[in-house]
């Protein structure tokens, strides 16, 4: 797992290419690294296995029950979504599952990205005893599974008289190890140290580099890291599951109680919609943000 | 899992430390920076482990939790004699393999063609991330849909060419519903860390083996790959975790019978069972048990891999 972070040469590089190779792969001279048709018609494919069950969530959810147990099943949207939201809305209290997983998954992004900056910068910029040991006892934890800690957790949450209740979700999930680890990648290449001496120079002590140094460079890779736990907080199941309750849930484990417990024959439509309704927000984001997520990812940042 | 740390920035020695505050800041500040991360680790990560440990060696009733009698290693002979942890382990593994394999192979190659200069290339990174932003739980509903046997679309598609698996009660069918569930997740993901190692691949490298008449799939064999293996292994060991913890997706693939992995227990993975014997079955310390196992084949397979990539190394080292 040992990687540095290098920057992408420029892809000015058009050669042509002297001895034409053979085979599947020739590409004419010039045209080196540019897409063929044959690219298009598999990342098409891709595209569709990708986006296809999400179309055919929309379809179900606008569809009755029978419709959609009905072989084939439909492939069009139909009339049915505003019925189906208030049947799904009966079955599981979708409001207050909505609002508990904004609450949740707002908490522990903002507080994993402040802790991750903060750790990552001393990770990446600061010289300190101990450094290198604790950077690499940061990725070891990141091998734990969360199962193992999921006893004594719930007997403390239980112990507190906590669960069922919005803060046994949060408290253990304020830090992430990946979180530090995504900071340092970010910050030991885009923060130059002649910044941090600069601000020393003048006289600034260390929250004052962070607040005038550290935050406005690290904001692109807080905003991505934030997005992208925003996303795994919204979507966790487990714990959650097994400390809260249907009287105050998030949205998975309000999904839990419509998907489970009775087979596979009650309402098609309206599990679909619930999955409609839980999935939706997150998938706003994407639209709205899906570039600058995939950028975060692909800049380099979440690599290791 | 060594982590690369960058040579330090030359000491400013012309910086002038005027006072004791300032030295002090600058000595702690490092430390304060870190602290929550380790402190809240400590207490929610490191402290239940070591717990969970302990309770792995006394019986302890999930209602009474203050009352433990004492087992030593028993709970973990009894798993050994356990026909149930071994399907458990089993089905880990196999349904481990089918959705981590195809996974990672279809990631690498949409990340090779998404490397290509393209039109839309936008719209195509989006699309295959989509599925990362769909929960758990709402792409096993719709999966469960899409298998099911009398009425999916999926069997509605194979009747066509006259199969129809049941994707709910027998073994592989089931077992690979539930990795094309997981495979659907993570596969966009993978993908964009794949493409972001190789656009960090020097340009030139190409064009020297271009020059010496290299396809581009010996291009891709002989330099992608190798050039990118530390991201390969990284989301080999990522997805392997990941595989090991395997919960929500059989679980509610299941429906009513989720928690035991299917009537027979056909989809029932290691967290299931720990599940089931810590929840259901009331018997922590037996669910301790399975946990702390679960960790030691994961510490397994982490020396496997280590100790494969030393050699690897030494023998590229004296080659």
């Amino acid at each position: 797992m040992a990687t540095t972070l290098s920057t992408p040469s420029p892809r000015e590089a058009k050669h042509a290419e002297p001895a034409r190779p053979r085979g599947l792969f020739r590409r004419k001279a010039g045209e080196h690294d540019k897409a063929g048709p044959v690219t298009y018609v598999l990342l098409g494919v891709a595209a569709l296995v990708s986006l296809f069950p999400l179309y055919w969530t929309f379809v179900a959810a606008s569809n009755t029950g029978e419709r959609v147990a009905l072989s084939p099943p439909p492939m069009v949207p139909g009339g049915e979504l505003w019925n189906n939201i208030s049947t799904a809305w009966d079955q599981a209290d979708m409001g207050t599952a909505l609002l508990n997983s904004t609450i949740v998954a707002g908490c522990v992004s903002l507080s994993t990205v402040l802790f991750s900056t903060l750790a990552g910068f001393a990770f990446a910029k600061l010289r300190f005893r101990g450094r290198n040991a604790l950077l690499t006892l940061v990725v070891a934890t990141m091998t734990i599974p969360p199962q193992l800690s999921v006893i004594p957790l719930y007997r403390i949450v239980t112990g507190l008289e906590w669960s069922g209740h919005l803060q046994s979700v949060i408290l253990p999930s304020l830090v992430a190890a990946f979180g530090v680890f995504f900071m340092r990648q970010f910050l030991s290449e885009a923060l130059p140290f002649e910044l941090i001496e600069a601000a020393r120079v003048d006289g600034a002590n260390s929250l004052r580099v962070i607040w005038h140094v550290v935050f406005p460079i690290a904001r692109p890779a807080m905003a991505v890291l934030g997005m992208l736990v925003f996303v795994q907080s919204w979507n966790d199941f487990f714990w959650p599951f097994v400390v809260l309750t249907q009287q105050n849930p998030t949205v998975q484990v309000a999904l839990s109680a419509i998907g489970g417990g009775s087979g596979h024959d009650i309402n098609q439509a309206v599990i679909m919609t619930g999955a409609l309704v839980g999935t939706l927000p997150l998938l706003l984001i994407f639209a709205v943000l899906g570039k600058h997520i995939v950028g975060g990812i692909t800049s380099g940042a979440v690599k290791s | 899992m060594a982590t690369h740390v960058r040579a330090e920035a030359p000491p400013a020695a012309r910086s002038s430390w005027r006072s004791r505050l300032y030295r002090f800041d600058l000595k702690a500040s490092p430390y304060a920076f870190i602290a929550p991360f380790f402190l809240c680790f400590a207490a929610f990560g490191l402290f239940p482990l070591v717990w969970t440990g302990w309770l792995s060696l006394h019986y302890v009733d999930l209602l009474k939790p203050d009352v433990m009698e004492w087992k030593g290693f028993g709970n973990y002979t009894r798993l050994w004699s356990n026909d149930q942890f071994w399907t458990a382990l089993r089905n880990t593994f196999t349904i481990g393999v089918i959705s981590t394999v195809p996974q990672l192979l279809t990631a690498l190659g949409l990340a090779h063609l998404l490397n290509y200069r393209m039109r839309a290339r936008g719209f195509f990174r989006v699309a295959i991330l989509a599925p990362y932003a769909t929960s758990i739980a709402a792409a096993t509903l719709v999966f469960v849909q899409l298998f099911n046997p009398d009425y999916g679309f999926i069997n509605w598609m194979l009747d066509l060419v006259g199969f129809h698996p049941n994707w709910y009660s027998d073994t592989w069918p089931s077992q690979i519903a539930i990795s094309t569930i997981v495979t659907w997740r993570w596969t966009g993901y993978n993908a964009l860390i794949y493409l972001a190692a190789m656009q960090a691949v020097p340009k030139d490298l190409y064009e020297a083996a271009s020059l010496d008449g290299a396809n581009r799939w010996q291009q891709f064999t002989r330099i992608t790959i190798p050039s990118i293996r530390p991201t390969i292994m990284f989301t080999i060991i990522v997805s392997t975790i990941g595989a090991t913890q395997l919960f929500g997706e059989p679980m509610l693939f299941g429906g009513g019978v989720g928690v035991s992995g299917g009537s027979a227990h056909q989809f029932q993975t290691l967290s299931l069972y720990m599940y089931e014997l810590g929840w259901p079955s009331r018997q922590l310390g037996r669910a301790s048990a399975v946990a702390w196992t679960m960790l030691l084949i994961l510490l397994l397979i982490g020396l496997v891999q280590f100790l494969i990539t030393r050699y690897r190394k030494r023998n590229e080292l004296g080659g």
